[in-house]
């Protein structure tokens, strides 16, 4: 907490450097996982995600867009548990359209280049989890949370 | 995988995993020098060891907790008794033990051995590890050897080697130990020879003692010393020492004794012997190609050679190389009892007088420019015994470390800060005010009528033996915690903490016992053992006691000094006589509660900015008081934050100074930015019961008064809630 441009370099990498997360969405009440490959954008505002209309998360995202997105660095190692960090976003989720969605699907397909004809398919949904906060978890049990502007 | 090697099967291919020394005392054998027979352990077993049994990745947790450059020595020195507990309660798994065993039987059987630390990566031309990581002589048995590898194993994670290793830039997750088993030659007279000397490069050194080495390599023994010169083996110079004491084989171990007087009047060793111990230490500088610090023994008129390593960089070459202080970490047990008679007998004595003198001055005799000199006075007392606090008390601290290691050694708890509550039965001094002051609380919680006299501060109509004992700790007490040295306004400030005690449920003392803990401990010794850890225990109480007490005189001083700011900058502005003379006596003041010192946070920066607000949500500290408690923060910076605690908050501070003891009965728990189980706060914290967190970074800047906060002190978190307020 004492260096927070330091937190937020190393929050940036961590998203710049994994591929995939863990999304959280539910159904009345129902809690559901799923992985996806996602993208944040350089302001860190927005992570970016994409999935076919007829998965169980779109259509929990459909009736409850309130969502959570666990990006992490772990390596299957025992050390994991002293050097890994974690940050779980939380936010909003919606499609991303007009005309932002051409500067976001650049982003998003310059990390993900084979997702091009998936993102292009018109059975797939590009969506945006606008971040409200993120919980950062470092050394095991230091946890800092970052809000976004509003 | 290679678990053991005798020292005539290592070779160059060998060296990672043997350790320096190992390699030094097998090429030194080959060579032809009369080295005691001895098998390696090597790094492998040790790796074995922490990775199937899974303390390797316990003790990464333990040193990653925080940042490194945010971990006071102290609780560097907490995580490594923790780690050393880890080793000491884990037992070898049966595959390893098995291998270790049968080999180490088959080689030593009932014979006594030696048992030494070889870290692959010390005793390097650049870097010396040499008293740094344990050794053990006079072991007996497998299964005693078996434990003194785990302990050899441990002496890796000590304090002082953590610091040490992170001086030298050497990564901690990459350490490993191996470990050498030399059969122990009992000699009659042993020594250290320096083919170079550290001061005069023209020089060699010789130092020698009766019985084994390991009373001149700790210190306790005072050798007799010989300047050579280098090239020749001319002896320059003898000095010899008082010749008092010898360390001597018991039935495990060694032990100190007193030399018997025929020995004590001839030096160890004859011209002659001098000179073959030189010889010995320049054919082993011939063989290594550079100059050695070599350990030798006499046995039977025999010389032999128990290891070399290469010198190290004298001090002074290379920046930042300060072995010694590390090592200067760990003090021994007869320097620690000649401290304690100067603290007990000649220290705290004179602390008091001085701090009873200051308090017995009437500041309001003194004119403007008296009163100013008297406050310049104070503050050169102020540092005096600021200084001596540094010098002689905080050393004496590792009273309370040294018994916490042998405790663990002997009995294995579970918990490795079990032995702090042996430390705790003598009352301290905070604590026995902290009991009258209760006893007060007591009378008004069951005497209404005395409840509402003390509110409405009617002290004319209380009960006069009441007023008299409030009085009594007023003057005794009430400088610490009032701001404002008067009588009157001293009643006013403690009936505010008496009245708030007497209606809430104010902590009492833990009880715990501390007679059956001590029993338990001092039976695992036998004969003049156990005498000694008997000694070992009171020095520890008397260490732990001075921890609080010191605290307590010196925040005497301390106030005695603030009064005369206070006053004299009251005064200042009150007296129009003085202007002339404003400029030089502000300057006067400045200079003067400059040298005060004030705790402060590392970091002020703000909790927002433009884009982004950060909030901590949870803080890792160190555990230092176990229990869980949810409450409301309160930030103690002075003792006007004091007035204002409610029964029920957390106390939030920098560190705790002795004023802020008086409301810890009152508290829920206690977060502290300054790290360490044997702190202030962390001991008034066991000594109540209450959870405690330390080392908490920025703890006053990160939580504010009001924030709802867990203090989980089995684990070392703060969880920040919401405000309150």
């Amino acid at each position: 907490m004492n260096n927070r441009a330091g937190l937020i370099l190393e929050l940036t990498h961590l998203l710049k450097s994994q591929r995939l997360c863990v999304l959280s969405t539910h159904n009345t009440g129902q809690p559901y996982a799923s992985l996806v490959s996602f993208a944040a954008t350089p302001d860190l505002m927005q992570l970016l995600f994409a999935t076919t209309r007829s998965t169980r998360k779109f259509a929990n995202l459909t009736s409850d867009f309130r969502a959570a997105m666990l990006v992490d660095n772990r390596s299957n190692e025992e050390g994991d548990i002293h050097s890994a960090m974690a940050v779980t976003a939380t936010g909003v989720v919606g499609e991303v359209s007009g005309t932002e969605r051409d500067e976001a699907l650049t982003l998003y397909l310059e990390k993900h280049p084979y997702l091009k004809d998936f993102v292009h398919s018109p059975s797939c949904a590009f969506l945006k989890l606008s971040v409200r906060t993120y919980f950062l978890v470092r050394r095991f049990q230091n946890v800092v949370e970052i809000h976004m502007p509003l | 995988m290679t678990l053991i090697l005798p020292i005539e099967q290592i070779e160059e291919k060998d060296r990672p995993k043997v350790g320096g020394k190992a390699f030094a005392l097998a090429s030194l054998w080959k060579a032809g020098f009369n080295v005691p027979a001895a098998i390696c352990v090597t790094s492998d077993a040790y790796d074995r060891y922490v990775s199937s049994t899974g303390i390797r990745e316990r003790i990464l947790m333990e040193i990653h907790r925080k940042a490194f450059e945010d971990m006071r020595w102290e609780e560097m020195w907490d995580a490594s008794l923790r780690i050393r507990n880890m080793f000491l309660t884990t037992p070898m798994p049966g595959p390893l033990k098995d291998a270790l065993g049968d080999n180490i039987a088959k080689c030593f059987g009932e014979k006594p051995s030696a048992v030494r630390s070889s870290s692959p990566g010390e005793d390097s031309k650049k870097a010396s590890f040499a008293g740094l990581h344990d050794s053990y002589v006079n072991v007996r048995t497998r299964d005693a050897i078996m434990e003194h590898v785990i302990k050899v194993w441990a002496s890796l994670w000590s304090d002082a080697a953590l610091l040490y290793r992170r001086e030298l830039g050497l990564d901690p997750e990459k350490s490993t130990m191996a470990v050498v088993i030399q059969e122990m030659v009992l000699g009659d007279r042993a020594g250290v020879a320096f083919c170079r000397s550290p001061v005069d490069p023209s020089q060699a050194v010789i130092e020698s003692v009766y019985g084994l080495n390991q009373g001149l390599v700790d210190g306790t023994v005072e050798p007799d010393r010989w300047l050579l010169e280098r090239a020749s083996g001319k002896i320059l110079s003898h000095t010899q020492p008082k010749r008092d004491l010898w360390v001597v084989p018991a039935k495990e171990g060694a032990t100190l004794e007193n030399l018997p007087s025929p020995m004590a009047m001839h030096a160890p060793l004859k011209e002659g012997e001098v000179y073959a111990v030189y010889r010995l230490a320049m054919d082993a500088e011939k063989y290594f190609e550079s100059p050695q610090d070599v350990e030798w023994t006499f046995f039977k008129e025999i010389l032999y050679l128990l290891q070399s390593r290469p010198i190290t960089t004298e001090k002074g070459d290379e920046p930042g190389d300060d072995r010694s202080w590390y090592l200067s970490l760990t003090r021994s047990f007869d320097n620690l009892k000649a401290l304690r008679r100067k603290i007990e007998e000649k220290l705290i004595p004179a602390m008091i007088d001085e701090a009873s003198l200051l308090e017995a001055e009437n500041l309001d005799d003194f004119s403007l420019h008296e009163l100013i000199s008297e406050m310049e006075r104070r503050s050169r007392v102020h540092q005096k015994w600021v200084e001596i606090y540094w010098r002689d008390f905080i050393p004496f601290a590792h009273g309370a470390r040294l018994f916490g290691q042998i405790y663990n050694d002997a009995v294995h708890p579970s918990d490795p800060h079990e032995f702090m509550s042996l430390l705790a039965a003598t009352e301290m001094e905070s604590l026995k005010r902290n009991r009258l002051l209760e006893e007060l609380a007591q009378d008004v919680r069951e005497k209404s009528e005395l409840r509402k006299l003390l509110e409405t501060g009617d002290f004319e109509n209380v009960d006069p033996p009441f007023l008299t004992r409030l009085d009594r700790f007023v003057s005794n007490y009430g400088q610490l915690i009032c701001p404002d040295p008067s009588l009157n306004a001293c009643r006013i400030h403690m009936c505010g903490i008496l009245l708030r005690m007497a209606a809430a449920k104010t902590t009492a003392r833990a009880q715990r016992d501390i007679a059956g803990l001590t029993d338990s401990f001092l039976f695992r010794f036998e004969g003049k053992k156990r005498e000694d850890a008997a000694e070992m225990l009171d020095l520890a109480r008397a260490s732990y006691r001075l921890r609080d007490d010191d605290n307590i005189y010196l925040g005497r001083i301390e106030s005695a000094l603030d009064q005369a700011v206070a006053l004299a900058e009251m005064r200042l502005s009150a007296d129009s006589a003085a202007a002339k003379d404003q400029g030089s006596y502000e300057g006067r003041i400045a200079v003067v509660k400059k040298k005060v010192y004030v705790p402060h946070s590392t970091v002020n920066e703000t909790t927002t900015d433009d884009h982004f607000d950060f909030r901590q949500r949870q803080l890792t500290g160190q555990p230092a008081g176990p229990g869980l408690v949810e409450g409301p923060a309160r930030i103690v910076s002075n003792v006007l934050d004091l007035a204002e605690f409610q029964a029920g908050e957390i106390l939030v501070c920098d560190a705790v100074d002795p004023s802020m003891t008086f409301v810890v009965p009152l508290s829920g728990g206690i977060v502290e930015r300054r790290g360490g189980m044997l702190i202030h706060g962390a001991i008034i914290a066991r000594e109540y019961g209450l959870p405690c967190v330390t080392g908490v970074p920025d703890a006053t800047t990160l939580i504010q008064t009001g924030n709802r906060i867990t203090v989980d002190g089995y684990l070392g978190i703060v969880i920040i809630g919401t405000d309150t307020t």
